[in-house]
């Protein structure tokens, strides 16, 4: 078996030496059951005891959130840091006495009194049980350090530091960028919050809440292990994990634009306007009035939310580019022409004689102030707004539903698909919806001849909004296309890599004979800067050629609302912008003055840049 | 002598001999069965507790360690049965070419290792990082026996110490620098084994023992206090904390009182889900080499004592081996890899246990690691190997 050498073991010196190693391993395993018998049957109790005298202190550091940029990278929201005060209330002292002690002590320290630290304690309970209460925001670094030395006489009370929203430019885009605020009971069981706990925020509406996962972070987590009283035992740090800072988001939006838009608004009232790209939908500025401070719904003051929230004439919460509903009087004119077109009720030559009114049955509709327009053709009745041109196409169309097939493919009265939650109810009165209303009985009478005159001029029980008024335009300009409108552009992380780039693909696209598209845009161009034309007052001297179309809306209970569409630069538009305001009278008045503003900034930047050699589209 | 031999030939009924064909075919028919039954049990075991205490240790992934240790293991026991099919004789003729890749493997992760925790170690592979060091170990027993029965009959008694000793501390000494300590014991202990099987002189070993207790003394008294410091702060705490515990609460004597607190607190039949020193991070590296002390709080002195029965059958089984072999050269290899396994058992439970310094060296077939698991594997199919070529030889010699 051995190599036959003197030195190598022959049988018994091996069984001698595997005897030995055999040895030396049952002393070895002895010495580990002996130890484990010691250790675990023995004084196991006191181990037991060891283990759970072990406590943690768990402590969870807040990530802020992402910030929100224009298209530009120009801040439209970032953060701020401010130490708040916090009390979780489970860990107050049981005894009634000694819990009202501390809160008293609290209240001192907070500048506030005992039945008002009880009353924000129940307030935040209400929202969410379980959750650290803030007592109070923006806490001075005195107080934390008072605190932190007494820490056994303020069981349960922490100061965090807390990130809070920060709006550089106040009012700006308010609608757009919406507010965050902490997440709710019912909220919680969503599958897009999993993982969220009772106090933590979340973006509540507009980009906010849209593009609330990339723009929120991830909280670190420090876990400890602190003795009997609550001090950190030395070495005693079990895990800590950073907290992840949210992404940026980058929108679409142009924040000069912006500006020029919101303070052309600002002038008239309340109203809306948006102005979107074409082709991709990407929305450049889009605004209502009147508006809000999204600081001020942060920790709201009881006069503010009377403001903010009660005021349903004012509203300054609702988006009214997008969420209201309103008759659009003649910016409606293009669908009912490319309607009676396409089904060929008439051809863009064809001249109608207009003599300022019609009458159907018993029922008269006039032009604006009765006035004749004399022989109009396609063109001209756009140039002038001649309603009588247009009544007669909607008389035309009245039983067919054909004005209704068109709208609704160019997007009245559904959903838009904007990437925000804010999109109102809208309506296209159609026959069948009457019909139906008048077979409950919601209604007097059937549909009538009338009704679609009425529509055929944007007027009537038309219900509609900025947003979906700039889809019809957009369509219309780029030929049939209907594009998806967004304000989201990109992620980027904290150093301005982009790490996602959103794409919205066109939700529709169907045919528009170029000839009637030509016609129509060079009726729409003769409006707003040749002769007559409705909008020449506003548009005349403006050097940028573009297609546009003022409106005259008639709106139940108020005085007339304005409406201005326009389609820039003229004959190969790239962007439709559109402004209302309400009871801001003719078109021309107010909403045109508005999308002029806009224009202005728009072409006026271009114009910049190409003088200094900059980025031209 | 004869009837003796007649006896223990046909006092061993072969537990398949009815199927014989198939499962001499399969290479089964001989196999140690307490063993393969005993390192199967440690693995099984290994993915149940990896399962049950790593839950929540991969966010978004309860199952990572579990699921990785499960196909270490299967990729394991596939090469278990692949080696005990083949004569382990043949690795004898290859020991030139297994001790050159054996160092080769241990140099090349100086340079294209990559760094865990300022060592380096580890090749990193798709899916998988590979530690050269621990298949080290098994390719160091099988290369080292193979010189010292090749060498047996050249140059005297001492000559042939100091070369099976270079031999066998070369590796060490480059395993050591990467810097993996208690690998590198593993290899000092695995070559002292083997020319221990060998055959070296008692007095050899005298002599290489009190090198070594100079050595340590050299090394953690005089060195330190002539102000040239040979190991690493980290390493020099961690080997004479145990000694002391309390004094080093907050560093290296920190994770082991933690460790033996665990592993008390388990008592009688543990704590199971209740636990809470190895579940809320008490405990660092619990899935590799503090597993012991999850085992021990979990399911208290009578899954440890499981555990720990395991292992010594695992050790006398191939104890065993090493009388069985129908070569001098199976002798040392058996011999290598038992007091391997016994002293990677011994010193990982004992620092679990709080009587043996941190080393960092795994619990064999407990420990979560691919490297680890694998070499184990193919280490005892080695020993499974021996014990068939053994039978298939009918040169055994002793049934205990």
């Amino acid at each position: 078996m051995f190599a036959r050498n003197d030195h190598m073991p022959k049988g018994s010196r091996l069984s001698l030496r595997v005897a030995v190693v055999g040895g030396v391993g049952v002393v070895l395993f002895a010495i580990l059951f002996f130890r484990l018998w010691n250790l675990q049957v023995l004084d196991g109790d006191k181990y037991l005891a060891e283990a759970k005298n072990n406590r943690t202190r768990e402590f969870k550091e807040i990530a802020p959130r992402g910030d929100i940029l224009d298209r530009n990278g120009e801040v439209l929201v970032d953060n701020r840091t401010s130490l708040a005060l916090q009390l979780n209330t489970q860990k107050l002292p049981a005894d009634p006495a000694e819990e009202r002690a501390e809160l008293a002590r609290l209240g001192e320290l907070a500048h506030m009194s005992l039945r008002k630290v009880r009353r924000t304690i129940a307030e935040s309970e209400e929202v969410a049980a379980g959750a650290p209460v803030t007592l109070r925001r923006d806490v001075g670094f005195d107080l934390v350090a008072y605190i932190e030395e007494n820490q056994d006489e303020f069981p349960g009370v922490a100061v965090q530091r807390v990130f809070v929203r920060h709006y550089p430019d106040g009012v700006r885009a308010a609608h757009i960028l919406g507010s965050v605020g902490e997440i709710e009971e019912e909220e919680l069981k969503e599958p897009q919050y999993k993982g969220l706990e009772p106090g933590d925020e979340i973006g509540q509406s507009g980009a906010e809440y849209a593009y609330d996962k990339y723009l929120r972070g991830q909280p670190g987590l420090t876990r400890i292990q602190v003795n009997a009283l609550g001090q950190p035992t030395p070495g005693g740090q079990l895990v800590s994990i950073a907290p992840t800072p949210g992404d940026s988001l980058k929108l679409t939006i142009d924040g000069d634009v912006q500006t020029a838009g919101e303070a052309g608004l600002a002038g008239y009232g309340r109203g809306a306007f948006i102005s979107m790209n074409i082709d991709n939908g990407e929305i450049l500025a889009m605004g209502s009035s009147p508006t809000f401070d999204p600081s001020d719904l942060i920790e709201p003051t009881q006069a503010q939310v009377d403001e903010l929230y009660r005021d349903e004439e004012l509203a300054p919460l609702v988006n009214r580019a997008t969420e209201a509903a309103y008759p659009t009087g003649s910016i409606f004119k293009i669908i009912t022409a490319l309607a009676a077109l396409e089904n060929g009720k008439i051809t863009p030559d064809e001249v109608i004689q207009d003599n300022g009114l019609i009458e159907v049955g018993t029922d008269t509709f006039k032009n604006a102030g009765s006035e004749p327009h004399g022989a109009v053709e396609l063109r001209r009745a756009l140039q002038v707004s001649s309603d009588v041109y247009f009544y007669l196409l909607g008389l035309e169309m009245w039983e067919t539903n054909e004005l209704q097939e068109w709208a609704h493919k160019l997007g009245i009265g559904r959903p838009a698909g904007l990437d925000l939650p804010e999109e109102g109810e809208t309506l296209l009165p159609s026959k069948a919806w009457r019909n139906q209303l008048y077979k409950e009985e919601l209604t007097d009478r059937p549909w009538s001849a009338g009704d679609n005159i009425q529509l055929a001029t944007g007027q009537g029980d038309l219900q509609t909004n900025p947003l979906q008024m700039a889809l019809a335009y957009a369509a219309l300009g780029n030929g049939g296309k209907v594009p998806t409108p967004h304000v989201g552009l990109e992620v980027e992380d904290a150093a301005g890599r982009v790490l996602k780039e959103f794409e919205f693909k066109p939700q529709r696209q169907f045919h528009i004979d170029p000839g009637y598209r030509t016609a129509i845009l060079e009726g729409l161009h003769a409006a707003a800067q040749e002769g007559e034309g409705t909008g020449v007052d506003v548009f005349g001297g403006f050097p940028i050629d573009i297609a546009g179309k003022t409106g005259t809306a008639e709106r139940p209970g108020h005085a007339d609302q304005s409406w201005f569409a326009a389609l820039s630069p003229y004959p190969n538009p790239r962007i439709v912008t559109i402004a209302t305001v309400e009871e801001g009278g003719f078109g021309a008045e107010s909403a045109a003055p508005v999308v002029l503003d806009i224009l202005e900034a728009i072409y006026d930047k271009q114009a910049a840049e190409v003088s200094t050699g900059g980025g031209v589209e | 002598m004869n009837t003796y031999a007649t006896r223990t030939r046909n006092a061993r009924p072969e537990p398949f001999a009815v199927r014989v064909g198939i499962a001499e075919r399969l290479g089964l028919a001989h196999m140690d069965w307490p063993l393969t039954i005993a390192a199967l049990a440690l693995i099984g075991f290994s993915v149940f507790v990896l399962g049950e205490a790593t839950q929540n240790d991969i966010p978004g992934d309860p199952n990572y360690f579990l699921e990785r240790q499960a196909i270490y293991a299967a990729l394991g026991i596939l090469g278990m049965f692949l080696l005990t099919r083949i004569d382990y004789s043949r690795f004898r003729e290859l020991r030139v070419g297994i001790y050159t890749f054996l160092c080769a493997s241990v140099s090349l992760v100086f340079v294209f290792g990559f760094a865990a925790r300022g060592s380096r170690r580890a090749f990193e592979l798709p899916f998988f990082s590979f530690q050269p060091s621990e298949l080290g170990k098994l390719l160091l027993v099988l290369a080292l026996a193979g010189f010292v029965i090749d060498g047996a009959r050249r140059g005297s008694a001492v000559q042939r110490t100091v070369r099976y000793l270079c031999l066998g501390l070369a590796p060490a000494a480059l395993v050591f620098l990467q810097p993996d300590l208690g690998t590198s014991l593993v290899y000092v202990v695995a070559t002292l084994a083997v020319m221990y099987f060998g055959g070296v002189p008692w007095a050899h070993f005298a002599v290489i023992g009190g090198t070594l207790a100079a050595l340590v003394a050299v090394v953690l008294v005089v060195a330190p206090a002539a102000g040239v410091p040979l190991l690493k702060g980290y390493q020099e705490e961690r080997l004479t904390s145990f000694l002391n515990p309390h004094e080093h609460e907050a560093g290296a004597g920190y994770q082991q009182n933690q460790s033996v607190v665990a592993i008390g607190s388990g008592q009688g039949s543990g704590r199971g889900d209740k636990a809470t020193q190895t579940r809320l991070d008490f405990v660092p590296e619990r899935h590799t080499d503090f597993i012991f002390a999850v085992i021990g709080e979990r399911y208290g002195f009578m899954g440890a004592a499981f555990v720990l029965s395991l292992y010594a059958l695992l050790f006398w089984r191939a104890l065993r081996i090493t009388t069985l072999s129908k070569n001098a050269y199976g002798t040392l290899v058996a011999g290598g890899i038992a007091v391997a396994l016994l002293f990677q058992t011994f010193v990982n439970v004992g620092m679990n246990l709080g009587i043996m310094p941190i080393t960092g060296i795994p619990l064999p077939l407990m420990s979560y690691g691919g490297s680890s698991v694998l070499a184990t594997f193919l280490a005892i199919g080695v020993l499974q190997s021996i014990n068939v070529q053994a039978h298939l030889s009918q040169r055994g010699r002793f049934a205990w």
